[in-house]
Protein backbone atom coordinates (compact mmCIF):
# COMPACT_ATOMS: atom_id res chain seq x y z
CA UNK A 1 0.00 0.00 0.00
CA UNK A 2 1.09 3.50 -0.66
CA UNK A 3 -0.61 4.96 2.35
CA UNK A 4 2.33 5.10 4.77
CA UNK A 5 4.08 7.54 2.47
CA UNK A 6 1.05 9.75 2.43
CA UNK A 7 0.51 9.66 6.14
CA UNK A 8 3.87 11.32 6.71
CA UNK A 9 2.36 14.46 5.32
CA UNK A 10 -0.35 14.59 7.96
CA UNK A 11 0.84 17.08 10.53
CA UNK A 12 1.80 15.62 13.88
CA UNK A 13 -0.72 17.28 16.23
CA UNK A 14 -3.47 16.36 13.81
CA UNK A 15 -2.42 12.78 13.73
CA UNK A 16 -2.26 12.55 17.51
CA UNK A 17 -5.73 14.06 17.78
CA UNK A 18 -7.02 11.60 15.18
CA UNK A 19 -5.45 8.66 16.98
CA UNK A 20 -6.77 9.68 20.37
CA UNK A 21 -10.28 10.12 18.98
CA UNK A 22 -10.04 6.77 17.17
CA UNK A 23 -9.19 5.08 20.46
CA UNK A 24 -11.98 6.87 22.33
CA UNK A 25 -14.52 5.97 19.64
CA UNK A 26 -13.31 2.37 19.69
CA UNK A 27 -13.90 2.31 23.46
CA UNK A 28 -17.40 3.78 23.07
CA UNK A 29 -18.30 1.31 20.32
CA UNK A 30 -16.99 -1.62 22.32
CA UNK A 31 -18.59 -0.47 25.56
CA UNK A 32 -22.00 -2.18 25.09
CA UNK A 33 -20.24 -5.49 24.49
CA UNK A 34 -18.03 -4.96 27.54
CA UNK A 35 -21.10 -4.15 29.62
CA UNK A 36 -22.83 -7.27 28.33
CA UNK A 37 -20.00 -9.58 29.39
CA UNK A 38 -19.51 -7.69 32.64
CA UNK A 39 -23.19 -7.92 33.55
CA UNK A 40 -23.17 -11.62 32.76
CA UNK A 41 -20.49 -12.12 35.40
CA UNK A 42 -21.84 -9.75 38.03
CA UNK A 43 -23.46 -11.31 41.06
CA UNK A 44 -27.21 -10.75 41.26
CA UNK A 45 -27.02 -8.06 43.94
CA UNK A 46 -24.59 -5.94 41.96
CA UNK A 47 -26.46 -5.97 38.67
CA UNK A 48 -29.68 -4.80 40.26
CA UNK A 49 -28.03 -1.92 42.02
CA UNK A 50 -28.77 1.72 41.32
CA UNK A 51 -25.05 2.48 41.49
CA UNK A 52 -23.81 0.44 38.52
CA UNK A 53 -20.04 0.07 38.51
CA UNK A 54 -17.98 -0.62 35.41
CA UNK A 55 -16.18 -3.47 37.18
CA UNK A 56 -16.95 -6.30 39.52
CA UNK A 57 -14.84 -7.62 42.38
CA UNK A 58 -16.84 -10.79 42.85
CA UNK A 59 -17.37 -12.36 39.42
CA UNK A 60 -19.86 -15.17 39.51
CA UNK A 61 -20.97 -17.75 37.00
CA UNK A 62 -24.47 -17.95 38.48
CA UNK A 63 -26.13 -16.34 35.48
CA UNK A 64 -24.43 -18.80 33.12
CA UNK A 65 -25.53 -21.65 35.35
CA UNK A 66 -29.11 -20.37 35.10
CA UNK A 67 -28.80 -20.18 31.34
CA UNK A 68 -27.32 -23.62 30.85
CA UNK A 69 -29.62 -25.03 33.48
CA UNK A 70 -32.55 -23.87 31.42
CA UNK A 71 -34.29 -26.78 29.82
CA UNK A 72 -32.34 -27.94 26.79
CA UNK A 73 -30.33 -24.79 26.27
CA UNK A 74 -27.56 -26.86 24.70
CA UNK A 75 -30.07 -28.22 22.29
CA UNK A 76 -31.21 -24.73 21.25
CA UNK A 77 -27.58 -23.88 20.65
CA UNK A 78 -27.11 -26.93 18.43
CA UNK A 79 -30.37 -26.16 16.62
CA UNK A 80 -29.13 -22.65 15.87
CA UNK A 81 -25.77 -23.96 14.68
CA UNK A 82 -27.42 -26.59 12.50
CA UNK A 83 -29.79 -24.10 10.89
CA UNK A 84 -27.12 -21.45 10.29
CA UNK A 85 -24.56 -24.00 9.06
CA UNK A 86 -26.95 -25.58 6.58
CA UNK A 87 -28.08 -22.22 5.28
CA UNK A 88 -24.51 -20.92 4.85
CA UNK A 89 -23.31 -23.97 2.91
CA UNK A 90 -26.41 -24.43 0.79
CA UNK A 91 -26.79 -20.78 -0.14
CA UNK A 92 -23.06 -20.41 -0.89
CA UNK A 93 -23.10 -23.33 -3.33
CA UNK A 94 -26.33 -22.29 -5.02
CA UNK A 95 -25.23 -18.65 -5.23
CA UNK A 96 -21.85 -19.64 -6.67
CA UNK A 97 -23.50 -21.53 -9.54
CA UNK A 98 -25.97 -18.73 -10.20
CA UNK A 99 -23.31 -16.01 -10.07
CA UNK A 100 -21.20 -17.98 -12.53
CA UNK A 101 -24.15 -18.27 -14.87
CA UNK A 102 -24.94 -14.55 -14.89
CA UNK A 103 -21.34 -13.33 -15.20
CA UNK A 104 -19.66 -15.81 -17.53
CA UNK A 105 -22.44 -16.41 -19.99
CA UNK A 106 -24.50 -14.24 -22.25
CA UNK A 107 -28.02 -15.46 -22.67
CA UNK A 108 -31.53 -14.17 -23.09
CA UNK A 109 -33.19 -12.67 -20.00
CA UNK A 110 -29.79 -12.30 -18.31
CA UNK A 111 -30.32 -8.63 -17.47
CA UNK A 112 -33.91 -9.30 -16.46
CA UNK A 113 -32.70 -11.97 -14.05
CA UNK A 114 -30.10 -9.65 -12.56
CA UNK A 115 -32.73 -7.02 -11.96
CA UNK A 116 -34.93 -9.67 -10.39
CA UNK A 117 -32.13 -10.63 -8.00
CA UNK A 118 -31.76 -7.01 -7.01
CA UNK A 119 -35.48 -6.53 -6.57
CA UNK A 120 -35.68 -9.73 -4.54
CA UNK A 121 -33.46 -8.11 -1.92
CA UNK A 122 -36.10 -5.47 -1.35
CA UNK A 123 -38.76 -7.95 -0.34
CA UNK A 124 -39.58 -7.32 3.31
CA UNK A 125 -38.94 -10.75 4.74
CA UNK A 126 -41.09 -10.11 7.78
CA UNK A 127 -44.14 -9.34 5.67
CA UNK A 128 -43.75 -12.73 4.02
CA UNK A 129 -44.11 -14.43 7.38
CA UNK A 130 -47.84 -14.64 6.70
CA UNK A 131 -47.79 -16.55 3.38
CA UNK A 132 -44.71 -18.53 4.47
CA UNK A 133 -46.60 -19.67 7.53
CA UNK A 134 -49.31 -21.13 5.32
CA UNK A 135 -46.73 -22.59 2.93
CA UNK A 136 -44.86 -24.31 5.78
CA UNK A 137 -48.12 -25.62 7.13
CA UNK A 138 -49.00 -27.11 3.76
CA UNK A 139 -45.51 -28.61 3.41
CA UNK A 140 -45.83 -30.10 6.88
CA UNK A 141 -42.73 -28.20 7.99
CA UNK A 142 -44.23 -26.29 10.90
CA UNK A 143 -42.38 -27.01 14.16
CA UNK A 144 -39.36 -28.37 12.29
CA UNK A 145 -35.99 -26.79 11.65
CA UNK A 146 -36.76 -27.06 7.94
CA UNK A 147 -39.22 -24.21 8.35
CA UNK A 148 -36.26 -22.01 9.29
CA UNK A 149 -33.67 -23.41 6.88
CA UNK A 150 -35.72 -23.22 3.68
CA UNK A 151 -36.84 -19.56 3.89
CA UNK A 152 -33.41 -18.41 5.04
CA UNK A 153 -31.69 -20.04 2.07
CA UNK A 154 -34.12 -18.23 -0.20
CA UNK A 155 -33.63 -14.86 1.51
CA UNK A 156 -29.82 -15.14 1.56
CA UNK A 157 -29.54 -15.97 -2.13
CA UNK A 158 -30.27 -12.65 -3.88
CA UNK A 159 -27.70 -10.67 -1.91
CA UNK A 160 -25.17 -13.51 -2.13
CA UNK A 161 -25.51 -13.75 -5.92
CA UNK A 162 -25.31 -9.99 -6.25
CA UNK A 163 -22.11 -9.82 -4.19
CA UNK A 164 -20.45 -12.87 -5.73
CA UNK A 165 -20.84 -11.42 -9.21
CA UNK A 166 -17.86 -9.15 -8.63
CA UNK A 167 -15.64 -12.01 -7.50
CA UNK A 168 -16.51 -14.27 -10.41
CA UNK A 169 -16.02 -11.41 -12.85
CA UNK A 170 -12.55 -10.75 -11.43
CA UNK A 171 -11.27 -14.18 -12.55
CA UNK A 172 -9.59 -13.55 -15.90
CA UNK A 173 -11.16 -14.92 -19.07
CA UNK A 174 -7.77 -16.12 -20.23
CA UNK A 175 -7.66 -18.61 -17.40
CA UNK A 176 -10.91 -20.14 -18.55
CA UNK A 177 -9.70 -20.38 -22.12
CA UNK A 178 -6.41 -21.92 -21.04
CA UNK A 179 -8.26 -24.51 -18.98
CA UNK A 180 -10.41 -25.53 -21.93
CA UNK A 181 -7.39 -25.63 -24.25
CA UNK A 182 -5.78 -28.00 -21.78
CA UNK A 183 -8.82 -30.20 -22.17
CA UNK A 184 -10.58 -29.47 -18.90
CA UNK A 185 -14.29 -30.12 -18.90
CA UNK A 186 -16.75 -27.42 -17.89
CA UNK A 187 -17.43 -29.08 -14.57
CA UNK A 188 -13.72 -29.45 -13.88
CA UNK A 189 -13.12 -25.78 -14.58
CA UNK A 190 -16.04 -24.84 -12.39
CA UNK A 191 -15.10 -26.81 -9.28
CA UNK A 192 -11.31 -27.18 -9.52
CA UNK A 193 -10.36 -23.74 -10.85
CA UNK A 194 -13.14 -21.21 -10.46
CA UNK A 195 -14.40 -22.37 -7.07
CA UNK A 196 -11.07 -22.04 -5.19
CA UNK A 197 -10.46 -18.65 -6.78
CA UNK A 198 -13.88 -17.34 -5.75
CA UNK A 199 -13.69 -18.92 -2.30
CA UNK A 200 -12.66 -15.73 -0.44
CA UNK A 201 -15.72 -14.06 -1.92
CA UNK A 202 -17.89 -16.94 -0.79
CA UNK A 203 -16.58 -16.50 2.73
CA UNK A 204 -17.27 -12.77 2.71
CA UNK A 205 -20.77 -13.41 1.42
CA UNK A 206 -21.48 -16.18 3.88
CA UNK A 207 -21.04 -13.74 6.77
CA UNK A 208 -24.29 -12.10 5.77
CA UNK A 209 -26.30 -15.29 5.48
CA UNK A 210 -24.82 -16.55 8.74
CA UNK A 211 -25.73 -13.42 10.66
CA UNK A 212 -29.25 -13.09 9.34
CA UNK A 213 -29.97 -16.75 10.04
CA UNK A 214 -28.31 -16.79 13.45
CA UNK A 215 -30.19 -13.65 14.48
CA UNK A 216 -33.59 -14.65 13.24
CA UNK A 217 -36.23 -14.77 15.84
CA UNK A 218 -39.30 -13.87 13.86
CA UNK A 219 -39.49 -17.12 11.89
CA UNK A 220 -38.58 -19.11 14.98
CA UNK A 221 -41.32 -17.30 16.88
CA UNK A 222 -43.91 -17.80 14.15
CA UNK A 223 -43.16 -21.28 12.79
CA UNK A 224 -42.00 -23.19 15.85
CA UNK A 225 -45.16 -22.80 17.81
CA UNK A 226 -45.69 -25.87 19.89
CA UNK A 227 -42.51 -27.95 19.69
CA UNK A 228 -40.07 -26.14 21.98
CA UNK A 229 -37.37 -28.76 21.46
CA UNK A 230 -36.88 -27.25 18.00
CA UNK A 231 -36.39 -23.77 19.38
CA UNK A 232 -33.34 -21.64 18.62
CA UNK A 233 -31.13 -19.34 20.68
CA UNK A 234 -32.95 -16.00 20.22
CA UNK A 235 -36.08 -17.62 21.60
CA UNK A 236 -34.17 -19.04 24.54
CA UNK A 237 -32.75 -15.58 25.26
CA UNK A 238 -36.15 -13.96 25.31
CA UNK A 239 -37.30 -16.43 27.95
CA UNK A 240 -35.20 -14.41 30.41
CA UNK A 241 -36.39 -11.11 29.08
CA UNK A 242 -39.76 -10.27 30.55
CA UNK A 243 -40.39 -6.60 29.86
CA UNK A 244 -41.69 -5.90 33.35
CA UNK A 245 -39.13 -7.81 35.33
CA UNK A 246 -36.22 -8.94 33.20
CA UNK A 247 -33.61 -11.29 34.65
CA UNK A 248 -30.77 -9.07 33.43
CA UNK A 249 -28.05 -11.46 34.53
CA UNK A 250 -29.65 -14.30 32.60
CA UNK A 251 -30.30 -12.15 29.55
CA UNK A 252 -26.71 -10.93 29.45
CA UNK A 253 -25.25 -14.39 30.00
CA UNK A 254 -27.43 -15.83 27.22
CA UNK A 255 -26.51 -12.85 25.02
CA UNK A 256 -22.83 -13.50 25.61
CA UNK A 257 -23.23 -17.15 24.69
CA UNK A 258 -25.16 -16.18 21.58
CA UNK A 259 -22.69 -13.49 20.46
CA UNK A 260 -19.48 -15.50 20.84
CA UNK A 261 -19.94 -17.83 17.84
CA UNK A 262 -20.63 -14.86 15.56
CA UNK A 263 -17.58 -13.02 16.91
CA UNK A 264 -15.40 -16.07 16.33
CA UNK A 265 -16.74 -16.36 12.80
CA UNK A 266 -16.06 -12.67 12.18
CA UNK A 267 -12.51 -12.75 13.51
CA UNK A 268 -11.79 -15.78 11.34
CA UNK A 269 -13.04 -14.18 8.14
CA UNK A 270 -12.20 -10.55 8.98
CA UNK A 271 -9.36 -10.20 6.43
CA UNK A 272 -11.38 -11.74 3.66
CA UNK A 273 -14.41 -9.72 4.59
CA UNK A 274 -12.60 -6.41 4.27
CA UNK A 275 -10.88 -7.24 1.00
CA UNK A 276 -14.01 -9.03 -0.17
CA UNK A 277 -16.26 -6.03 0.32
CA UNK A 278 -13.73 -3.83 -1.43
CA UNK A 279 -13.55 -6.26 -4.33
CA UNK A 280 -17.27 -6.76 -4.63
CA UNK A 281 -18.05 -3.08 -4.60
CA UNK A 282 -15.32 -2.05 -7.01
CA UNK A 283 -16.66 -4.10 -9.89
CA UNK B 1 -17.49 -6.78 -20.15
CA UNK B 2 -17.32 -9.39 -22.83
CA UNK B 3 -17.81 -13.02 -22.15
CA UNK B 4 -16.72 -15.05 -25.08
CA UNK B 5 -14.92 -18.15 -24.05
CA UNK B 6 -14.76 -21.15 -26.30
CA UNK B 7 -17.68 -23.42 -25.85
CA UNK B 8 -20.09 -20.76 -24.74
CA UNK B 9 -21.76 -20.56 -28.08
CA UNK B 10 -24.01 -23.45 -28.87
CA UNK B 11 -24.26 -24.37 -25.20
CA UNK B 12 -27.07 -22.07 -24.28
CA UNK B 13 -28.47 -24.60 -21.84
CA UNK B 14 -25.51 -24.45 -19.48
CA UNK B 15 -26.30 -21.13 -17.75
CA UNK B 16 -29.81 -22.31 -17.07
CA UNK B 17 -28.44 -25.51 -15.61
CA UNK B 18 -26.31 -23.44 -13.22
CA UNK B 19 -29.24 -21.21 -12.43
CA UNK B 20 -31.72 -24.02 -11.84
CA UNK B 21 -31.16 -24.54 -8.08
CA UNK B 22 -31.36 -20.82 -7.38
CA UNK B 23 -34.46 -20.39 -9.50
CA UNK B 24 -36.23 -23.35 -7.89
CA UNK B 25 -35.51 -22.10 -4.37
CA UNK B 26 -36.37 -18.48 -5.15
CA UNK B 27 -39.46 -19.43 -7.10
CA UNK B 28 -40.85 -21.63 -4.37
CA UNK B 29 -39.89 -19.64 -1.31
CA UNK B 30 -39.85 -16.07 -2.52
CA UNK B 31 -41.88 -15.52 -5.67
CA UNK B 32 -44.71 -17.82 -4.68
CA UNK B 33 -45.07 -16.32 -1.18
CA UNK B 34 -45.02 -12.82 -2.69
CA UNK B 35 -47.80 -13.89 -5.04
CA UNK B 36 -49.71 -15.32 -2.10
CA UNK B 37 -49.13 -12.16 -0.11
CA UNK B 38 -50.78 -10.19 -2.89
CA UNK B 39 -53.59 -12.71 -3.10
CA UNK B 40 -54.36 -12.71 0.61
CA UNK B 41 -54.42 -8.93 0.61
CA UNK B 42 -57.47 -9.09 -1.67
CA UNK B 43 -59.28 -11.68 0.41
CA UNK B 44 -61.15 -11.78 3.65
CA UNK B 45 -58.69 -13.85 5.68
CA UNK B 46 -59.03 -14.19 9.43
CA UNK B 47 -58.85 -17.01 11.96
CA UNK B 48 -61.98 -18.63 10.54
CA UNK B 49 -60.39 -18.99 7.09
CA UNK B 50 -57.07 -20.20 8.49
CA UNK B 51 -58.70 -23.06 10.32
CA UNK B 52 -60.80 -23.85 7.25
CA UNK B 53 -64.08 -23.04 8.98
CA UNK B 54 -65.15 -20.58 6.34
CA UNK B 55 -64.14 -20.18 2.72
CA UNK B 56 -62.04 -17.13 1.87
CA UNK B 57 -64.09 -14.51 0.08
CA UNK B 58 -62.83 -12.01 -2.42
CA UNK B 59 -62.79 -8.47 -1.08
CA UNK B 60 -61.41 -6.55 -4.02
CA UNK B 61 -59.68 -3.47 -2.72
CA UNK B 62 -61.68 -3.61 0.50
CA UNK B 63 -58.67 -4.31 2.70
CA UNK B 64 -56.75 -1.46 1.15
CA UNK B 65 -59.68 0.88 1.58
CA UNK B 66 -59.87 -0.08 5.23
CA UNK B 67 -56.13 0.42 5.62
CA UNK B 68 -55.98 3.79 3.88
CA UNK B 69 -59.02 4.96 5.83
CA UNK B 70 -57.24 4.20 9.09
CA UNK B 71 -55.41 7.17 10.60
CA UNK B 72 -53.05 4.84 12.43
CA UNK B 73 -51.70 3.46 9.16
CA UNK B 74 -50.66 6.92 7.95
CA UNK B 75 -49.11 7.72 11.30
CA UNK B 76 -47.08 4.49 11.20
CA UNK B 77 -46.09 5.09 7.57
CA UNK B 78 -44.82 8.57 8.37
CA UNK B 79 -42.95 7.29 11.44
CA UNK B 80 -41.36 4.52 9.36
CA UNK B 81 -40.14 6.88 6.64
CA UNK B 82 -38.76 9.47 9.07
CA UNK B 83 -37.18 6.84 11.30
CA UNK B 84 -35.57 4.98 8.38
CA UNK B 85 -34.27 8.25 6.89
CA UNK B 86 -32.76 9.29 10.21
CA UNK B 87 -31.12 5.87 10.63
CA UNK B 88 -29.69 5.93 7.10
CA UNK B 89 -28.31 9.47 7.45
CA UNK B 90 -26.71 8.82 10.83
CA UNK B 91 -25.29 5.46 9.74
CA UNK B 92 -23.76 6.94 6.58
CA UNK B 93 -22.37 9.99 8.35
CA UNK B 94 -20.79 7.96 11.15
CA UNK B 95 -19.57 5.23 8.80
CA UNK B 96 -17.95 7.61 6.30
CA UNK B 97 -16.40 9.84 8.96
CA UNK B 98 -14.84 6.86 10.70
CA UNK B 99 -13.63 5.39 7.40
CA UNK B 100 -11.75 8.63 6.72
CA UNK B 101 -10.47 8.61 10.29
CA UNK B 102 -9.13 5.08 9.75
CA UNK B 103 -6.94 6.31 6.90
CA UNK B 104 -5.43 8.99 9.14
CA UNK B 105 -4.18 6.84 11.99
CA UNK B 106 -1.44 4.28 12.51
CA UNK B 107 -1.93 0.54 12.85
CA UNK B 108 -2.79 0.22 16.55
CA UNK B 109 -5.70 2.71 16.77
CA UNK B 110 -6.89 1.44 13.40
CA UNK B 111 -6.94 -2.13 14.63
CA UNK B 112 -8.72 -1.10 17.84
CA UNK B 113 -11.46 0.74 15.97
CA UNK B 114 -11.84 -2.00 13.35
CA UNK B 115 -12.15 -4.70 15.99
CA UNK B 116 -14.66 -2.70 18.02
CA UNK B 117 -16.71 -2.09 14.89
CA UNK B 118 -16.59 -5.75 13.90
CA UNK B 119 -17.79 -6.59 17.39
CA UNK B 120 -20.77 -4.29 17.04
CA UNK B 121 -21.46 -5.67 13.58
CA UNK B 122 -21.32 -9.27 14.78
CA UNK B 123 -23.70 -8.68 17.66
CA UNK B 124 -27.04 -10.35 16.93
CA UNK B 125 -29.97 -7.95 16.77
CA UNK B 126 -31.74 -9.54 19.71
CA UNK B 127 -28.61 -9.37 21.83
CA UNK B 128 -27.81 -5.80 20.85
CA UNK B 129 -31.35 -4.73 21.66
CA UNK B 130 -31.33 -6.18 25.15
CA UNK B 131 -27.84 -4.84 25.91
CA UNK B 132 -28.81 -1.30 24.88
CA UNK B 133 -31.96 -1.60 26.97
CA UNK B 134 -29.84 -2.47 29.98
CA UNK B 135 -27.41 0.40 29.27
CA UNK B 136 -30.31 2.86 29.20
CA UNK B 137 -32.35 1.13 31.89
CA UNK B 138 -34.07 3.54 34.26
CA UNK B 139 -33.04 1.70 37.42
CA UNK B 140 -29.85 -0.22 36.72
CA UNK B 141 -28.38 1.39 33.60
CA UNK B 142 -25.06 3.24 33.65
CA UNK B 143 -26.11 5.87 31.08
CA UNK B 144 -28.65 7.58 33.30
CA UNK B 145 -26.11 7.66 36.15
CA UNK B 146 -23.43 9.23 34.00
CA UNK B 147 -25.82 11.77 32.49
CA UNK B 148 -27.47 12.41 35.86
CA UNK B 149 -30.94 11.65 34.52
CA UNK B 150 -32.17 9.88 37.63
CA UNK B 151 -34.74 7.24 36.77
CA UNK B 152 -35.79 8.79 33.46
CA UNK B 153 -37.37 6.07 31.32
CA UNK B 154 -36.15 6.11 27.72
CA UNK B 155 -38.82 3.78 26.42
CA UNK B 156 -41.74 5.72 27.88
CA UNK B 157 -41.74 8.73 25.58
CA UNK B 158 -42.33 8.20 21.87
CA UNK B 159 -39.33 10.17 20.61
CA UNK B 160 -36.86 9.04 23.26
CA UNK B 161 -37.82 5.43 22.53
CA UNK B 162 -37.26 5.99 18.80
CA UNK B 163 -33.96 7.71 19.62
CA UNK B 164 -32.84 4.74 21.68
CA UNK B 165 -33.67 2.31 18.88
CA UNK B 166 -31.92 4.61 16.40
CA UNK B 167 -28.74 4.58 18.49
CA UNK B 168 -28.76 0.79 18.56
CA UNK B 169 -29.45 0.54 14.82
CA UNK B 170 -26.64 2.98 13.98
CA UNK B 171 -24.31 1.17 16.36
CA UNK B 172 -24.79 -2.18 14.65
CA UNK B 173 -24.99 -0.93 11.05
CA UNK B 174 -22.27 1.72 10.72
CA UNK B 175 -19.49 -0.94 10.65
CA UNK B 176 -20.69 -2.21 7.26
CA UNK B 177 -20.47 1.32 5.85
CA UNK B 178 -17.13 2.02 7.54
CA UNK B 179 -15.44 -1.18 6.38
CA UNK B 180 -16.77 -0.88 2.83
CA UNK B 181 -15.91 2.80 2.39
CA UNK B 182 -12.50 2.27 3.99
CA UNK B 183 -11.78 -0.53 1.52
CA UNK B 184 -12.88 1.85 -1.23
CA UNK B 185 -10.64 4.69 -0.07
CA UNK B 186 -7.67 2.35 0.12
CA UNK B 187 -8.20 1.45 -3.51
CA UNK B 188 -7.89 5.12 -4.55
CA UNK B 189 -4.34 5.68 -5.86
CA UNK B 190 -2.27 7.47 -3.22
CA UNK B 191 -0.76 9.79 -5.85
CA UNK B 192 -4.10 11.48 -6.35
CA UNK B 193 -4.54 12.16 -2.66
CA UNK B 194 -0.95 13.36 -2.38
CA UNK B 195 -1.39 15.72 -5.27
CA UNK B 196 -4.52 17.14 -3.66
CA UNK B 197 -2.72 17.54 -0.32
CA UNK B 198 0.24 19.22 -2.03
CA UNK B 199 -2.13 21.64 -3.69
CA UNK B 200 -3.24 22.60 -0.20
CA UNK B 201 -6.68 21.02 -0.21
CA UNK B 202 -8.26 20.64 3.22
CA UNK B 203 -9.49 17.29 4.57
CA UNK B 204 -13.07 18.24 3.86
CA UNK B 205 -12.15 19.43 0.39
CA UNK B 206 -10.32 16.18 -0.39
CA UNK B 207 -13.31 14.16 0.83
CA UNK B 208 -15.81 16.29 -1.04
CA UNK B 209 -14.03 16.96 -4.33
CA UNK B 210 -11.71 13.99 -4.75
CA UNK B 211 -12.94 10.98 -2.81
CA UNK B 212 -16.70 11.32 -3.15
CA UNK B 213 -16.72 11.27 -6.95
CA UNK B 214 -14.31 8.32 -7.03
CA UNK B 215 -16.21 6.41 -4.37
CA UNK B 216 -19.56 7.18 -5.88
CA UNK B 217 -20.46 3.60 -6.92
CA UNK B 218 -19.57 2.33 -3.45
CA UNK B 219 -21.53 5.10 -1.75
CA UNK B 220 -24.58 4.34 -3.88
CA UNK B 221 -24.46 0.65 -3.00
CA UNK B 222 -23.97 1.39 0.69
CA UNK B 223 -26.80 3.92 0.74
CA UNK B 224 -29.27 1.62 -0.96
CA UNK B 225 -28.31 -1.29 1.26
CA UNK B 226 -28.87 0.93 4.32
CA UNK B 227 -32.23 2.14 3.04
CA UNK B 228 -33.37 -1.44 2.52
CA UNK B 229 -32.17 -2.60 5.92
CA UNK B 230 -33.37 0.38 7.93
CA UNK B 231 -36.76 0.55 6.28
CA UNK B 232 -37.31 -3.03 7.38
CA UNK B 233 -36.04 -2.78 10.95
CA UNK B 234 -38.01 -5.31 12.94
CA UNK B 235 -36.18 -7.00 15.79
CA UNK B 236 -34.92 -3.82 17.45
CA UNK B 237 -38.34 -2.19 17.52
CA UNK B 238 -40.04 -5.40 18.53
CA UNK B 239 -37.69 -6.16 21.42
CA UNK B 240 -36.74 -2.68 22.61
CA UNK B 241 -40.21 -1.14 22.60
CA UNK B 242 -41.88 -4.42 23.52
CA UNK B 243 -43.78 -4.96 20.28
CA UNK B 244 -44.31 -1.37 19.17
CA UNK B 245 -44.29 0.79 22.26
CA UNK B 246 -47.02 2.03 24.55
CA UNK B 247 -50.30 2.09 22.61
CA UNK B 248 -48.34 1.38 19.45
CA UNK B 249 -46.48 4.70 19.54
CA UNK B 250 -43.27 3.15 18.20
CA UNK B 251 -44.75 0.97 15.49
CA UNK B 252 -43.05 0.84 12.11
CA UNK B 253 -44.73 -0.75 9.08
CA UNK B 254 -42.98 -4.07 9.47
CA UNK B 255 -43.97 -4.57 13.10
CA UNK B 256 -47.42 -3.12 12.37
CA UNK B 257 -48.02 -5.75 9.67
CA UNK B 258 -46.84 -8.50 11.99
CA UNK B 259 -49.04 -7.35 14.85
CA UNK B 260 -52.08 -7.04 12.60
CA UNK B 261 -51.57 -10.54 11.25
CA UNK B 262 -50.38 -12.58 14.19
CA UNK B 263 -51.62 -10.67 17.22
CA UNK B 264 -55.09 -9.80 15.95
CA UNK B 265 -55.42 -12.51 13.25
CA UNK B 266 -56.20 -9.98 10.52
CA UNK B 267 -54.03 -11.74 7.98
CA UNK B 268 -55.42 -9.87 5.00
CA UNK B 269 -54.74 -6.45 6.54
CA UNK B 270 -51.24 -7.56 7.50
CA UNK B 271 -50.67 -8.73 3.93
CA UNK B 272 -51.95 -5.45 2.52
CA UNK B 273 -49.39 -3.59 4.66
CA UNK B 274 -46.72 -5.96 3.36
CA UNK B 275 -47.73 -5.16 -0.21
CA UNK B 276 -47.48 -1.42 0.49
CA UNK B 277 -43.96 -1.88 1.90
CA UNK B 278 -42.98 -3.94 -1.10
CA UNK B 279 -44.19 -1.23 -3.47
CA UNK B 280 -42.28 1.50 -1.61
CA UNK B 281 -39.05 -0.49 -1.67
CA UNK B 282 -39.60 -1.32 -5.35
CA UNK B 283 -39.74 2.38 -6.10
CA UNK B 284 -36.42 2.81 -4.29
CA UNK B 285 -34.93 -0.04 -6.31
CA UNK B 286 -36.04 1.43 -9.60
CA UNK B 287 -34.47 4.75 -8.62
CA UNK B 288 -31.27 2.86 -7.78
CA UNK B 289 -31.26 1.10 -11.14
CA UNK B 290 -31.69 4.39 -12.96
CA UNK B 291 -28.78 5.83 -10.99
CA UNK B 292 -26.61 2.89 -11.95
CA UNK B 293 -27.58 3.21 -15.57
CA UNK B 294 -26.88 6.94 -15.61
CA UNK B 295 -23.40 6.17 -14.38
CA UNK B 296 -23.04 3.85 -17.31
CA UNK B 297 -22.46 0.77 -15.26
CA UNK B 298 -23.37 -2.42 -17.01
CA UNK B 299 -25.22 -5.04 -15.07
Amino acid sequence: MNLPRMRVRVRRPWRSAAEVSALIIAAVVAFPLYWMVLSAFKPAGEIESDQPRPWTLAPSADAFRRVFGQQEFGRYFLNSLLVAGTVVIASALIAFLAATAVTRFRFRFRTTLLIMFLVAQMVPVEALTIPLFFLMRDLGQLNTLGSLILPHIAFSLPFAIWMLRGFVKAVPEALEEAAYLDGASRARFLWRILFPLVFPGLVATSVFSFISTWNDFLFAKSFLISDTSQSTLPMALLVFYKPDDPDWGGVMAASTVMTIPVLVFFVLVQRRLVSGLGGAMKD
Amino acid sequence: MTVRSPGVRGRSGTPWLYLAPALVVLGGLLVYPVYQLGLISFLEYTQAQVSGGEPATFQGLGNYAELFGDGEFWRVLLATVVFAAACVLCTLAVGCALAVLLTRVRAVPRLALTLAALGAWATPAVTGSTVWLLLFDADFGPVNRVLGLGDHSWTYGRYSAFLLVLLEVVWCSFPFVMVTVYAGIRSVPAEILEAAALDGASQWRIWHSVLTPMLRPILVVVTIQSVIWDFKVFTQIYVMTNGGGIAGQNLVLNVYAYQKAFASSQYSLGSAIGVVMLLILLTVTLGYLRLLRRQGEEL
